[in-house]
């Protein structure tokens, strides 16, 4: 979006961070020790095929004879035991908004999300807690074969289509979480885009999850096929509950010959959240991804989005930014695997620490052998707003190419007191300094948003150093 | 009557005294000049008056309009009137001096949003900049970044002159300018004076005093005030140097 876009932007303050809970009627939750007979009655909830329950199964039995990771910071007192693991809340028809629980819509509506999917959006996903409960599509989209629905509506309708990417993107024994997220995945979106189909207005899925001790684990596929383009976006939110809940969701894409997927997080869960997005990506030849990752809320978060370019000129495009503005974590990176000849990468990370709060930035460049000419260009800023807050930086490479070329550059920077000093003699107070430092390090993410993402941002990270010292 | 005063004020840094008991008053529309010879406390004492979070005032105060504000933070003071155009501008990465300008603008007028780029206010901001011989690429610069010397003490005399402070701190405002630069900066502060903002003059050297004339001059050494007259000390001071007043006052 355009500078003079970001100057208009008006603060339409979202009221989340006040509320405790969203009362939405529920109309089936299952709980309790985690067995095999839960993932049966999920499965049998869901009227699913049986190939599917098997991979459920396949999935239940790697989560439990994998360890848990390790180098987990801040999860402590997760316990998936305790949670719901699949709330089904009580919604009659998913095309339209009036079918949604009044609290949805209102919160919708103060986020302006009715008005964007009118004006800028080709398609929208409204995810609440583990069911998708409103697609909508824009007509042309259909014409064109474009396939846009809930992942548990193409797993019955396009079995074929669906298993031939479903897990073999994100494999499942890639860590405890991933496997956790197979055997109870439910709910998130589907795309299919034909060949030479450019889809210019973006895709939109909208994430919630409604009240303490749910867990959340959305599974979302995007499949461009060749020559295609599509730009998907996903926004997350919740209230600030009591204790706290966990997401543990899943966005698998597909990129096929020459086509070009932009897929876009702003991640603004409450600090009640527990956060883990497995993303990843495989790139054809000549195909191109690119992640944007906004990462400001949630409580604890690890998200790494990755791509494995397995085709001659595949190519990938990584900007991830995350605040850590409290007590809490942002464990963010990227994961590029260049398995071809000239494929190409850009990896830029940035990340804000500030009272009391650590980043990590976690990577892996990988150069496989006779990926020739390959490249990849790593850049980590890391931004500290005061003398409590952390940053680590944790780059891996592993090149096994003579002639690829990795390149790393990091810098990490304190803002010093006397261009605080600076901007406060300008008037400006100090959380107003600090925000507009934040929003200028945060744009070269905030210029590739479309307008209703880049507007969302901008208010969240005002609202965020509105309330430095009062932070919940 | 408006003014800014000193009064008695003793500040130290990191538990050194830099200034003792040093008072002064200046009116609006007045021009006042601050001299001495280089870390005589010149600095220290502007970045006091505007609240610099390391220095302590261990005693007195400082008061505009007769608010004691010794004790606001930087912003607040600013939002009174005060403006210091800083001898060496920090640059401020990831904010445009045009974001800068605009937002201190908009807290002034009460604007929610400090973003809003009022299309009201561009014809004046682009006259202040050709006047100040900067161009509209500096406005989209980052705040200070990459900029020259000159340029630097151009872009502040900018931002004051969009402000338009009550009462303006110019610390060492020709240190680096061309004869050029000097002029203008000269002509502007005559103009903001004219227009009722009260003006601090800090310097080393007299050049720039020549073209202002200003009604008192202070000369600071070891934090303290050792003399004060008119401009007839300036001229004393260039032609023998603070050796000379050294002398004056021993005799």
């Amino acid at each position: 979006m355009r500078e003079s876009d970001i100057n208009s932007l008006i603060a339409n303050v979202p009221k989340w961070e006040e509320l405790s809970e969203l009362p939405t009627p529920k109309e089936i939750i299952v709980g309790g020790e985690l067995r095999e007979s839960v993932i049966r009655d999920i499965s049998r909830i869901k009227k699913e095929p049986n190939w599917m329950l098997r991979l459920r199964l396949k999935a239940f039995e790697i989560w439990k004879k994998l360890p848990a990771p390790n180098w987990l910071l801040g999860v402590e007192d997760l316990n998936v035991e305790d949670l719901a693991h699949y709330v089904k809340p009580a919604v009659s028809t998913k095309n339209d908004f009036q079918s949604l629980p009044e609290k949805i819509l209102e919160f919708y509506v103060s986020l302006g999300i009715p008005e964007s999917e009118a004006k800028y959006l080709s398609g929208l996903a409204g995810v609440l807690d583990s069911e998708t409960i409103l697609i909508r599509i824009k007509e042309w989209l259909k014409k064109k074969n474009v396939i846009f629905m809930e992942t548990e509506e193409a797993v019955k309708k396009y079995p074929d289509l669906v298993k031939r990417y479903f897990s073999k993107i994100y494999p499942m024994a890639d860590h405890k979480f991933a496997a956790l997220h197979y055997a109870l995945w439910s709910g998130g979106a589907f795309v299919y885009v034909p060949p030479n189909v450019k889809i210019t207005q973006p895709i939109e899925a909208f994430f919630m999850i409604s009240s303490s001790l749910e867990s959340q684990y959305e599974h979302t596929m995007v499949i461009a096929d060749e020559n295609s383009y599509i730009h998907f976006i996903e926004g997350c939110a919740a209230p600030m509950f009591p204790k706290y809940s966990f997401h543990d969701g899943a966005v698998e894409v597909y990129v096929h010959r020459k086509a070009h997927v932009r897929f876009t997080t702003i991640q603004n869960w409450s600090k009640r959240i527990i956060n883990f997005n497995n993303k990843r990506s495989v790139v054809e030849e000549d195909g191109y991804v690119e992640w944007l990752e906004g990462g400001i809320g949630a409580r604890v978060s690890y998200v790494y989005p990755s791509a494995v370019l397995r085709g001659r000129n595949a190519k990938a495009s990584i900007l991830a930014v995350s605040i850590a503005n409290g007590p809490y974590i942002k464990d963010s990176g990227a994961k590029v695997y260049h398995l071809a000849p000239n494929t190409k990468s850009e990896v830029i990370a940035k990340s804000i620490s500030s009272n009391g709060g650590l980043t990590v930035y976690r990577g892996l460049i990988y150069m496989a052998k006779g990926a020739k000419n390959a490249t990849s260009h790593v850049q980590c800023d890391s931004l500290l707003l005061d003398n409590k807050s952390r940053s680590v930086t944790i780059p891996h490479n592993q090149v096994l190419e003579n002639s690829a070329d990795v390149t790393h550059e990091a810098t990490a920077g304190r803002i010093s007191e006397d261009a605080l000093f600076y901007l406060q003699s300008r008037g400006l107070s100090e959380d107003e300094s600090k925000s507009l430092i934040v929003l200028g390090f945060m744009h070269d993410l905030i210029k590739e948003l479309p307008f209703e993402m880049a507007n969302i941002l901008n208010t969240v990270v005002q609202l965020e150093f509105s309330k430095i010292g009062g932070v919940g | 009557m408006s003014s800014l005063k000193v009064e008695n004020l003793t500040v130290s840094i990191e538990n050194k005294v830099v200034l003792r008991d040093v008072s002064f008053e200046l009116q609006r529309g007045e021009i006042l000049s601050i001299m001495g010879p280089n870390g005589s406390g010149k600095t220290s004492l502007a970045l006091t008056i505007m609240g610099h979070p390391r220095y302590r005032v261990i005693s007195g105060r400082i008061l505009i309009d007769e608010e004691d504000i010794t004790n606001l933070p930087p912003d607040e003071r600013s939002l009174r009137g005060l403006f210091l155009a800083f001898q060496n501008p920090v640059e401020v990465r990831g904010i445009r001096l045009s974001t800068l300008i605009f937002s201190a603008l908009n807290k002034r007028r009460g604007e929610k949003n400090l973003l809003k780029s009022d299309p009201q206010i561009i014809p004046l901001l682009m006259k202040n900049l050709r006047d100040v011989g900067l161009s509209n690429e500096h406005l989209q610069r980052e705040v200070n970044l990459g900029f020259s010397g000159g340029e630097k003490k151009r872009s502040e005399l900018l931002q004051a002159l969009m402000l338009k402070p009550k009462f303006l701190i110019l610390d060492e405002p020709d240190s680096g300018l061309d004869v050029d630069g000097i002029k203008i900066t000269a002509e502007k502060i005559k103009e903001l004076a004219s227009q009722g903002t009260g003006i601090i003059i800090i310097t080393h050297y007299a050049r720039l005093l020549k073209y202002l004339s200003p009604r008192e001059i202070i000369v600071i050494r070891d934090g303290k005030i050792v003399t004060r007259g008119g401009s007839e000390l300036s001229y004393l001071i260039e032609e023998k140097g603070y050796e000379a007043l050294n002398g004056d006052l021993n005799a």
